[in-house]
């Protein structure tokens, strides 16, 4: 009951010293707005890459070739031994038939293949496809079936593995890099709002302090504060952001359709599942967090001074 | 985890002295010292003037009391507990049994009589039907019922240093502090202050005056702690107010 009580007294004060000191607090607020708008678009913008890339991934492959005279039944076995690695998502056997049929399809007219009749110059060319859970852990495969006995060449490409992960890194980077000088200015700001509040009410913390009210008591109303504020600070951009992440796919999938045909973009209600949480617990964690070390400095400094 | 510390348990085990300073020192500037060597025993009930001229150390040895500062050297004790081991957490429990009064009253000025006295059993989480009957209470005590609804603008200085004293004993303390609480009034005024702070003595609380007022010293014949420089020049029972010019 007593815990109770004192939870209602200290979110009373709290929401007081808010309204009290508006102007900082709304200034607070809009900087974590400020915050959190760049980390949704950065946020959207690297979870959609993400996406395209795990779409990309099961697309990029290798294909790997076999000496001469490799039996079928060597090759399957083959299939059968990278077919178990963890990162390997598929391996498909191509056989030499197989190969020919599709290359007589894909690049001779019927005249042309007619004339090779029952012949099939890619008698040596049964390949198995392999495609990849990981784009990352290419290397590696290839190394592995590089290492196996009969197998005469690997056809892959490094390059489209190596960029999309060079891509992750420098988005990373660079909202990494903004976030933090934005956090920088938003922990600034909560400081200066929470001290003026402690400054404002310096007479009534001391008195408190003075007729024995506990640490908690005396610090918790403004770590309230702090939290209202980090609340205050995500309403807003987590509206912009839903309206404006509707907007900007729609508007690509219709402007840019040719460009964009195969791009599958992640849905609004899933996407807003994902940074909901990501973004309370940043704007809440940074107005707790930046209160809460502003009041103990603070109320110490004025407990001193009496 | 050590247990809150509750004065009126400590008081119990002991018979006296319920303050005791041994040999303490405080020096805020090494090499200044505010106070030097101070030996001083106060019992329970009893009623003290600390008296002396500006700098002599009288402030220091109420922060000391109130555990706001800490001995340069020696040791504070109250209630036979010295007070420099209470832990942070323990401190707050401790001053809840030390009511203090100041010489600008420190009421809350955006707040009633009532409120400013029914704050300080707020703040210490006291329970809402408590607060309800020990605030008209305290008022009655102070001679403010009708007051209650005030501000403290509203109020003459005088009246402004009975709320604080109301505010001071809501909270039944063992021991009253009072800094200078007529520094700021009319004879008339300090003598009803005066006589308040007497009854509440002979109710059993221990009460610590620390004034410049010689006259109220002198007429009130009670025991007298003369500081000089920051040393007890004299401790007399019945004493009389020696002006200790530097």
């Amino acid at each position: 009951m007593r815990k109770i009580r004192t939870l209602f007294y200290c979110l009373k004060q709290g929401f007081r010293g808010t309204w009290k000191n508006r102007v900082y607090s709304l200034a607070s607020a809009g900087t974590i707005t400020a915050c959190l708008l760049l980390l949704g678009i950065f946020y959207f913008v690297i979870a959609n890459f993400n996406h395209a890339v795990e779409r990309a991934e099961s697309l990029v492959g290798f294909t790997v070739f076999f000496d001469e005279n490799t039996t079928e039944e060597r090759i399957l076995e083959i299939q059968e031994e990278i077919r178990l690695r963890s990162d390997v998502a598929e391996v498909i056997y191509i056989s030499a038939e197989e190969a020919w049929e599709n290359y007589k399809t894909d690049s001779l007219n019927e005249e042309l293949s007619a004339t090779f009749g029952s012949d099939n110059p890619l008698i040596d060319s049964a390949s198995l496809e392999v495609s990849l859970n990981d784009v990352s852990r290419q290397k590696a495969v290839v190394g592995f079936v590089e290492s196996i006995p009969d197998v005469r060449k690997v056809n892959h490409s490094d390059s489209i593995a190596e960029s999309f992960e060079g891509i992750k890194t420098l988005l990373w980077v660079i909202s990494i890099g903004l976030i933090v000088i934005l956090m920088a200015v938003a922990i600034f700001l909560i400081r200066t709002t929470i001290s003026t509040g402690i400054n404002v009410r310096k007479e009534e913390i001391s008195i408190m302090s003075i007729i024995g009210a506990t640490d908690f008591f005396i610090r918790a109303p403004f770590v309230v504060e702090g939290a209202i504020i980090g609340i205050l600070g995500s309403i807003l951009p987590m509206g912009i952001l839903y309206v404006m992440y509707g907007e900007i796919v729609r508007t690509i999938k219709e402007q840019f359709e040719s460009v964009f045909t195969s791009m599958n973009f992640i849905d609004r209600t899933e996407i807003m599942h994902q940074f909901v949480p990501l973004a309370l617990v940043f704007s809440l964690g940074l107005g707790i967090i930046a209160s809460h070390m502003t009041a103990k400095r603070q109320i110490r400094k004025i407990e001193l001074q009496h | 985890m050590a247990a809150d510390f509750d004065i009126n348990r400590e008081m119990s085990k002991i018979e006296a002295p319920v303050i005791s300073f041994e040999h303490v020192s405080k020096e805020y500037q090494k090499g200044i010292a505010a106070i030097e060597d101070i030996n001083i025993r106060i019992y329970k009930g009893e009623f003290v003037f600390i008296v002396g001229n500006s700098g002599s150390g009288k402030s220091t040895l109420i922060r000391l009391m109130l555990k706001e500062i800490l001995p340069s050297k020696g040791k504070v004790f109250v209630a036979g507990r010295e007070i420099g081991r209470l832990r942070k957490f323990q401190v707050g429990k401790y001053r809840r049994s030390i009511g203090v009064v100041f010489q600008d009253f420190r009421l809350l000025k955006d707040r009633n009589v009532y409120d400013n006295v029914a704050f300080a059993q707020q703040v210490v989480e006291a329970p809402a039907r408590l607060i309800k009957r020990q605030v008209p209470k305290m008022l009655s005590l102070v001679g403010l019922i009708d007051k209650a609804k005030s501000f403290p603008n509203e109020l003459s200085g005088g009246q402004q240093q009975r709320v604080a004293l109301a505010r001071a004993l809501v909270n039944n303390p063992v021991i009253l502090l009072a800094d200078e609480p007529t520094g700021n009034l009319d004879p008339k005024n300090s003598w009803e202050i005066m006589s308040l702070l007497e009854d509440i003595n002979k109710r059993g609380t221990t009460v610590v005056v620390v004034t410049h007022n010689q006259e109220i010293v002198d007429r009130m014949q009670k025991r007298v702690i003369t500081l000089k420089n920051g040393r007890v020049i004299s401790d007399e029972e019945k004493g009389r107010y020696r002006y200790a010019k530097n």
